[in-house]
């Protein structure tokens, strides 16, 4: 089955089918980690959301990937329970304290994606650490807290400390995630295509 | 019943040779395609509704190059996976089935009614609201040839579809097969399912082997199995 | 795909979506801004009064509203030492009642019915987004949870079948790799089945 699938439609289409089943495929994948619902290490609930989410970035790349994440909150927004809890509804986008992780995670993705897609195919574990972190950690974080500050009506700093727990839970998902896209572009080579510079 | 040409064609990838020198006219009803694994007969029977494009040569249906008329061609030749699971698009049983009619000009109305009719004949009406994933194996491929049929297609080609079904599920689906008026391709390891058909071709490393009365070319086939 | 919904027959429930989408972003503007302890309690109370009338089960709204007062069970000790008990109330009373009125609308509008209005919202930017293809997007990734359910199961039997204890990467490995060939095989399967028609 190593057949190649080929759209001939005179109109090309912005997405081909295929990327279209994998946006499609990981949008599902970051709502079925969902729903075994938040793991409680200690005090603090982890959730494998989160982890799908760096999946969507690190393995298909800044606009894939960042469609997948957007796909799955279209269809949280739309009232399913997809979120970890079993949450949904359009209450979690707006005013719920934690909202701005769900953009987070757009931005996240598409960062990941648009640094890995700059490491491939060597795919260099200290360079794809750093590229991770950035997208899944600190550009969630940089919408996240803010919103939540917004939301909660406190000050940005004693926001950041309220989250501060969550890091280490996030730094683990992160290696992970370098680990496992590594193999997977082994193994699947091409989910990334590289833009391809222009010469000077 | 479509006239199908196949012209010179081969097909590579990467520097594999899948196909090389692939010359055949299909008309006849009911076709078998049969072959090892890796043989290149899932490449071939792909290349007739331009799922692969040839590397070299042509494939025409009624006339038409296929790798320039994809979308008329697709409209004639419905096509069956080997996992149906794989080719459950929709949620429900129901949207499954008119997933096939969307964009056709029809109106709701007469999807609806299309979709019903389809549900009927192969005996899923009780499911039509059901999560497509609920159904059972069998269930899920009979939803398959429902899904493909109900757009009146004048050819089925079917790859290996009975390979992930035990065998009484096979059994039905191959008798649904056999039944069929239109026009039937089917590539399989079962070769009890192409034994009376009308014509038996026998794919081996990339070419045509044997081509012929099925009697003859599973004769064929069978001393290739056991040298 | 029933989602959040919680079937019904109220006036809430036979609303239409859009109006409903509308009233829920002006009362839920009205109370983020208003300053007013008593728009909030009036807004609470009416709020109520909806969740009575549109008999939405006790058990369903309280899972989606439960949540939030985990998160205030810390926000509301740090605000009131911060800035005041009065400021503190407020902020758990607008969150609150913002949070309840957007979960009476999702369990009271089917997921079929916001999906609709979406793709009404979205038809003004139809020269950018195709409104038809969100749709099937939609439904394709329902779809595909099951089917991705079913191969991270099948590789947890694997490996329970092979007895070997295995680290999350060597799940987590064949799991993708497995769902994008799946991936794979419904691309195929959509243009075969004209996606592009």
């Amino acid at each position: 089955m190593t057949a190649t699938v080929h759209s001939s439609t005179p109109t090309r289409r912005i997405l081909p089918a295929r990327d279209l089943a994998q946006i499609a495929i990981f949008a599902a994948l970051i709502a079925a980690l969902g729903l075994p619902g938040p793991l409680n290490i200690g005090p603090v609930p982890i959730t494998l959301q989160s982890l799908g989410v760096m999946f969507a970035g690190a393995i298909l790349g800044a606009r894939k990937g960042s469609l997948a994440v957007l796909l799955f909150l279209v269809l949280t927004a739309v009232g399913l329970p997809l979120l970890a809890g079993a949450r949904g509804g359009i209450g979690v986008f707006t005013v719920s304290p934690a909202a701005g992780y769900l953009y987070g995670w757009l931005l996240g993705a598409f960062v990941t994606g648009y640094l890995t897609a700059r490491l491939l195919p060597k795919y260099p574990f200290w360079p794809a650490l750093g590229a991770t972190t950035l997208g899944g950690i600190v550009a969630v974080y940089l919408v996240g807290i803010p919103v939540m500050a917004v939301n909660l009506g406190l000050p940005l700093w004693t926001t950041l400390g309220l989250n501060v727990a969550f890091i280490p839970g996030d730094l683990i998902k992160v290696v992970l995630t370098v680990l496992v896209a590594g193999q997977v572009h082994r193994a699947y080579p091409g989910l990334i295509i590289r833009p391809t510079r222009r010469r000077a | 019943m479509s006239d199908i040409r196949f012209e010179q064609v081969g097909q590579r990838f990467g520097d594999r040779s899948v196909l090389h020198d692939v010359n055949l006219s299909l008309t006849e009803h009911r076709i078998g395609i049969v072959g090892a694994n890796g043989s290149g007969k899932s490449t071939l029977v792909r290349m007739i509704n331009g799922l692969v494009t040839p590397s070299t040569g042509t494939v025409t249906v009624d006339g038409q190059n296929v790798a320039r008329h994809a979308r008329e061609v697709r409209r004639k030749v419905g096509f069956i996976f080997t996992n149906p699971d794989n080719q459950i698009v929709m949620p429900t049983v129901q949207e499954d089935v008119a997933f096939t009619l969307r964009r056709r000009g029809l109106t709701p109305a007469e999807i609806a009614r299309r979709t019903a009719a389809a549900l009927d004949q192969f005996g899923l009406s009780e499911h039509a609201e059901h999560p497509a994933h609920r159904l059972s194996g069998g269930q899920k491929q009979l939803l398959a040839l429902a899904a493909v049929l109900v757009a009146e297609p004048a050819t089925i080609v079917a790859d290996e579809p009975t390979t992930l079904l035990d065998a009484r599920n096979a059994r039905r689906i191959g008798n649904l097969l056999q039944t069929l008026p239109q026009q039937v391709i089917v590539v399989t390891h079962h070769l009890h399912l192409v034994e009376d058909f009308d014509r038996v071709i026998v794919i081996d490393e990339g070419t045509v082997l044997a081509d012929g009365a099925p009697q003859q070319s599973l004769a064929t086939y069978r001393s290739l199995l056991l040298a | 795909m029933i989602g959040l919904y919680s079937p019904g027959t109220s006036f809430v429930h036979r609303a239409p979506t859009l109006l409903k989408l509308f009233l829920l972003s002006l009362c839920v503007l009205l109370i983020g801004t208003s300053p007013n302890p008593w728009v909030i309690g009036g807004a609470a109370a009416g709020a109520l009064l909806l969740f009575v009338v549109a008999r939405v089960p006790v058990r369903a709204a309280a899972a989606q509203v439960a949540p939030i007062l985990l998160i205030l069970l810390v926000a509301v000790p740090v605000q009131g030492l911060l800035s005041g008990w009065m400021i503190a109330a407020l902020m758990a009373g607008r969150l609150l009642v913002a949070v309840a009125l957007a979960a009476l609308f999702t369990m009271t509008t089917t997921v079929t019915a916001v999906l609709e209005a979406f793709q009404t919202l979205l038809r003004p930017f139809g020269r950018f987004i195709d409104a038809d293809r969100v749709g099937l997007l939609v439904a394709l990734t329902i779809r595909c949870i099951p089917l991705v359910s079913d191969i991270v199961r099948e590789v947890l039997e694997a490996r329970t079948a092979r007895g070997t204890q295995g680290s999350l990467v060597s799940i987590a490995v064949p799991v993708v790799v497995r769902s994008l060939y799946a991936a794979d095989a419904l691309g195929e399967a959509l243009i075969a089945r004209g996606l592009d028609d």
